[in-house]
């Protein structure tokens, strides 16, 4: 879609940068903060460098050269995508936000917090089926279907999309990788398993994309950006499927090892 | 550590070496013939809907068979369980047998990609398919000899791993 000017109004992109800078601000509070409690150890610095990393980029696909680039060209659109739906996500789940919060919290209010954690309606979300289904399947209604074309006429459209494709890409990792507290965690031959699954399905998304270009957009440009989303989308996955099976490999450490850890 | 520790984690050493097999074949396929030689394409006009659906299972698969292969010779190795003859047995037998599966029904019948365009393909395909065979066959009597070192020193006893 060519437009002469970039697609979110000013007020709203300043907006978005004004709740992620909100939130930037309230990570770094409840560090600082519960830093100086006595019994609690230190929260890592670096934990705020990859939420701060995460929300940035998040941030970049709504406003700025990014967002500007995205309405024109296809293969920003992509890496704008990959950033809001899959890089962001991870790094903000890595930053360990629950945590964060829940150490920072009264102990009533935490109890509401992991409340609301062990809901039944939390934990039909947190399922990796759910997850998988909203994040891949997503995607494919958006890519597969006019959605793409109407979400360039509607704004509304256009804010909902982008919200869902990160908030479902947030739920996509944190159901494979449990940083944060994981009530009814799945077993990990299960989280493989649909986790093969949606990658397939993100890669066949991608293949299906290259051999049927998007309207508005020069063919090259769209192979180009499917391309992307192929190799992009295989990069971040590895990361998840390595700190998945890392997670296997903590969890059956024989006993001696366990001790070992423990005492160290 | 004993030889014997080993033997008990038989099944583990073999799925490690076909599951690396499967990826690592996978891997040299991604690297070399895609992205090296630009010899295979990233998609082909003539691919079946279901090969676009086994390309991208298989593909998604050996990314978590590499890195799962990985974790679970990790694993036998902190268990001093590691068994080089098993693993490789498996390796050549997985490797082979993806290499095969790639040759036969993917490049051929589902039409995912030719080895190479605008050449004869059959010396291709011959040589493709003829080491994949090579390498099923090395692993199969490399596992056959391992199973019979285990007899041999062990008595055949397994211990459940």
């Amino acid at each position: 879609m060519h437009h002469e000017h970039a697609f979110l109004p000013p007020a709203l992109q300043m907006l978005i940068v004004f709740f992620a800078t909100l939130g930037t601000a309230g990570y770094l509070l409840l560090m600082l903060r519960t830093n100086k409690v006595q019994r609690l150890k230190q929260w890592p610095a670096w934990r705020f460098i990859l939420w701060l990393s995460g929300s940035s980029m998040a941030v970049a696909v709504f406003a700025g050269p990014l967002a500007d680039a995205a309405h024109l060209d296809f293969r920003f659109h992509m890496a704008g995508h990959l950033l809001l739906g899959m890089l962001a996500p991870l790094l903000m789940a890595l930053s360990a936000p629950v945590t964060l919060l829940l150490r920072a919290l009264p102990v009533p209010a935490a109890r509401q917090v992991t409340k609301m954690l062990r809901h039944p309606v939390a934990r039909f979300y947190r399922n990796p089926i759910t997850a998988s289904v909203l994040n891949i399947g997503g995607l494919w209604l958006l890519y597969a279907t006019p959605l793409f074309q109407l979400m360039h006429h509607h704004l509304w459209l256009y804010l909902l999309i982008h919200i869902h494709v990160f908030a479902a890409g947030y739920l996509f990792t944190i159901s494979m990788i449990y940083i944060d507290p994981a009530p009814h965690p799945s077993s990990h031959l299960f989280q493989t398993v649909i986790f093969i699954f949606a990658l397939a399905a993100h890669g066949i998304l991608s293949k299906y994309i290259y051999a049927n270009p998007l309207p508005g957009f020069p063919a090259d440009e769209v192979r180009e950006g499917a391309m992307l989303m192929y190799y992009g989308g295989d990069l971040v996955d590895l990361v998840i499927i390595i700190l998945l099976f890392s997670s296997w490999y903590r969890a059956t450490a024989p006993r001696h090892s366990y001790q070992k850890i423990e005492t160290s | 550590m004993s030889p014997h520790h080993k033997f008990s984690h038989k099944t583990k050493n073999l799925w490690a070496g076909v599951l690396f097999g499967l990826g690592f074949v996978a891997f040299i396929d991604e690297t070399i013939f895609h992205q090296l030689l630009h010899w295979h394409k990233f998609y082909d006009r003539s691919t079946t809907s279901v090969g676009l659906i086994s390309d991208g299972l298989f593909h998604a698969f050996s990314w978590f068979a590499t890195v799962g292969a990985l974790y679970l010779v990790a694993d036998l190795m902190r268990r001093h369980a590691f068994w080089h003859k098993m693993f490789w047995g498996g390796k050549l037998l997985g490797g082979g047998g993806f290499q095969l599966y790639d040759g036969i029904i993917q490049h051929k019948l589902m039409r995912i990609h030719q080895i190479r365009y605008n050449v004869d393909i059959l010396p291709y395909d011959l040589i493709w398919n003829i080491t994949a065979a090579i390498m099923i066959i090395a692993g199969l009597l490399l596992i056959r000899s391992a199973r019979k070192d285990s007899i041999r020193i062990s008595g055949g006893e397994t211990f459940a791993s």
